[in-house]
This record gives C-alpha cells, sequence and structure tokens, in this order.
C-alpha cells in the first residue's frame, strides 16, 4: 500500500526518478498549495522503499499488504 | 498545521508534525539526509530517547527543529564546539551535530579539524550544498572550480575543499562521503559512524536547486540528481586516477575506518590515576539522583 499525503508533497518529482519500477508519474492534480503533485500505480511497486527515503518532505510511505 | 492523517509516515515518531512541512525549498537534499539520519538511527540500534542534536546557523541546521529530541541551535560556526561541552557533560549521550559546508568548513574549520584531532565520540553529519544557500547564493569553501555564484559571476577560481579528506587529514576515526542520490549508502555511513567510538564525519553532498542549480544551469532537483549520479566516483576507482582527471568528481565512499582511543575516555582514565574521584558516580550525582 503506497500513501502519499498530499498536504506535504512539495511537487519535487524525485519520487518519480528514483523509481526503479517507474510506479510515479507526473500528474495535473493540484493540492491545496498549487502544487502539481505525482500520481502511481500501486500494482507495479515491488516494496523496494527507495521513494520512502528519497522524499524530502516525508510525504510518501509504503506499508505491507498484510 | 498538518493534520494527523489515518495513516503516520515511518518517520513521523521522531519529527514534531505541528511544525509541517518544513522550510525547505520543493526537492532540497536536506529533507532526504534528515530520512537518512533517521533510517541510519533506527538501523543502528541506538535509542531515540538518549539523541541529542546540535546545530549551527544554515539551511541544513533547520534539522534538529524538526526532529522531537533534545537540541541546540547554536551560534554560527559553533556546532561543534557547543557539542563537545554536551558531550563532556554526559559522555552517556548520543550526540548528532548537523552542520552545512559553510558552517563546517569556513567559520568553523578551526572547531572540525580540533574536534576530530582530539577523537570525541560525535556523529557530524555535514550536508554540503557548494553553496552558501540561506543567505543567498554566495560561493562557498566547497563550491565547485568554475561553478558560478551571487559573488562569482564569472565563476569560481578557487580549488575547493574535501571536507572528508581534511576530517582524515586531522585524525577522524570514522570518515565517508556520498551524495544524496545514494540514499542506502548514506543510511549505512551514518549507522556506522553512530555507532563508531570516536569522531565520525558523513559528508553528504546534497542539492540545492534554489541557487546552485539555478546558478549553474541545473535547475531541477531530478536534473541535480542526474548530475550527481553522472560525477560520482567511487574511492576505490579514484586511488588510481590522476589529479586532473579527478577535478569537478565527487569521490565517494568510506574514506577511514580506524577507530581509536576517545577524548573522553582518556580524560576519565586521568581524572581516575591522579584523585579519588569517579566521573561515572560524579554523573549519577549530577543527572540520575534525586
Amino acid at each position: 500500500m503506497i500513501y502519499l499525503n498530499e498536504e506535504l508533497c512539495k511537487g519535487c518529482f524525485l519520487c518519480v526518478n528514483v523509481c526503479p519500477k517507474n510506479v510515479y508519474t507526473p500528474s495535473d492534480v493540484i493540492n491545496h498549495k498549487g502544487v502539481k503533485v505525482p500520481i502511481f500505480d500501486v500494482d507495479k511497486c515491488i516494496k523496494c522503499r527507495l521513494c520512502t527515503l528519497m522524499c524530502p518532505d516525508q510525504a510518501i510511505d509504503i506499508e505491507d499488504d498484510d | 498545521m498538518v493534520e494527523v492523517t489515518e495513516h503516520s509516515h515511518r518517520f513521523m515518531k521522531y519529527l514534531r508534525p505541528e511544525r509541517l512541512p518544513h522550510l525547505f525549498c520543493p526537492g532540497c537534499g536536506n529533507g532526504v539526509v534528515m530520512n537518512t539520519i533517521f533510517n541510519g538511527l533506527e538501523m543502528s540500534g541506538k535509542s531515540f530517547d538518549n539523541l541529542n542534536m546540535v546545530s549551527g546557523i544554515g539551511c541544513s541546521s533547520r534539522i534538529p527543529g524538526y526532529v522531537k529530541c533534545d537540541s541546540l541551535h547554536t551560534t554560527h560556526g559553533r556546532a561543534l564546539a557547543f557539542a563537545t561541552g554536551l558531550k563532556i557533560s554526559n559522555p552517556h549521550r548520543d550526540v548528532i551535530v548537523v552542520t552545512g559546508d559553510g558552517d563546517a568548513s569556513a567559520i568553523g574549520g578551526n572547531h572540525l579539524i580540533h574536534a576530530a584531532r582530539r577523537n570525541i565520540d560525535l556523529t557530524v553529519i555535514c550536508i554540503n550544498n557548494d553553496i552558501y544557500g540561506m543567505t543567498g547564493g554566495q560561493i562557498s569553501p566547497t563550491s565547485p572550480k568554475g561553478s558560478f555564484a551571487t559573488t562569482a559571476p564569472y565563476g569560481a577560481t578557487d580549488k575547493p575543499f574535501n571536507i572528508a579528506q581534511i576530517a582524515r587529514a586531522s585524525g577522524a576515526s570514522y570518515v565517508a562521503k556520498y551524495t544524496t542520490a545514494q540514499p542506502l549508502q548514506l543510511s549505512m555511513a551514518i549507522k556506522d559512524g553512530l555507532n563508531n567510538k570516536g569522531f565520525s564525519l558523513i559528508e553528504a553532498v546534497s542539492q540545492c536547486p534554489t541557487y546552485y542549480g539555478r546558478k549553474n544551469k541545473i535547475r531541477t532537483p531530478v536534473e541535480m540528481i542526474k548530475w550527481f549520479e553522472e560525477n560520482t566516483i567511487p574511492i576505490e576507482q579514484a586511488e588510481s586516477m590522476s589529479e586532473e582527471e579527478l577535478e569537478g568528481k565527487i569521490v565517494t565512499g568510506v574514506y577511514v575506518n580506524n577507530p581509536r582511543t576517545e577524548f573522553v575516555e582518556a580524560l576519565d582514565k586521568i581524572i581516575k590515576q591522579q584523585s579519588d574521584i569517579n566521573p561515572d558516580d560524579n554523573i549519577k550525582k549530577a543527572y540520575m539522583s534525586d
């Protein structure tokens, strides 16, 4: 399960760059601050958790499904 | 203020949620280094309750303000001096010093070399973004030759400092250098630094898209991360390369891992030899008696 906290996201798209499986893609979805947040595809995720380390704003978290 | 959502981030228990989102620019490397500090702390097995953080002045020095532990935000360049006092007053603390490149190598350069020489048990995380980000993008001692900044409109002419090499030459017992494009290696280095009894310096080369990126035509955080990836050379490979080949490159890896006698331990030994005072009893009296 991927949790993306849109309130904290600043739209730097480092997650788009770091993900080895291209789970994240830039989008035109705008949060309350006017920042374009990424969208994600949960099915592609292999839970390497690189994005949780790479997100500078602690906006992304990944949890095991069970 | 951010509402606590139904799911709490894995590092949110270390942070002060009422202060988030933090003031770092979008894509700033300070947030990445903050994540790796928590990840390294979890891997090291050290207790978060026993952790103290010290910082000086600069963008990177804002990090302890967001962490839910006892912290000191000190004067420019003097973070290591304050941390030395903190460590000696109670050697059972784990002290992390978060400092920037200007803080550690320019105004606090003398403190850095002497803390490393004494081998006092501190874990210094030096976030090197090659520029003075907070004050408007001036050249710092680590700005690469030829890079542009507010105070160097025609490019920097000086040879930059390599903070990791300075710490190695000064006698630090653990020195590592990684970029923010390597968050796992950085976490491992922070873990090893926390577990090393002695002066540990971890240099985290970080991106500043707002000033360094804008002045040097690497405008987005993603471009800066790609620039790090292209210019990173492992230390093993760098040993066989000439100085001209290494110009402008970031040599990453573990520079030193050579534990030696720690400063407080040596001091306690002298105290025990020369007087009847037991330093451990003194600390118990000062902090744990009622």
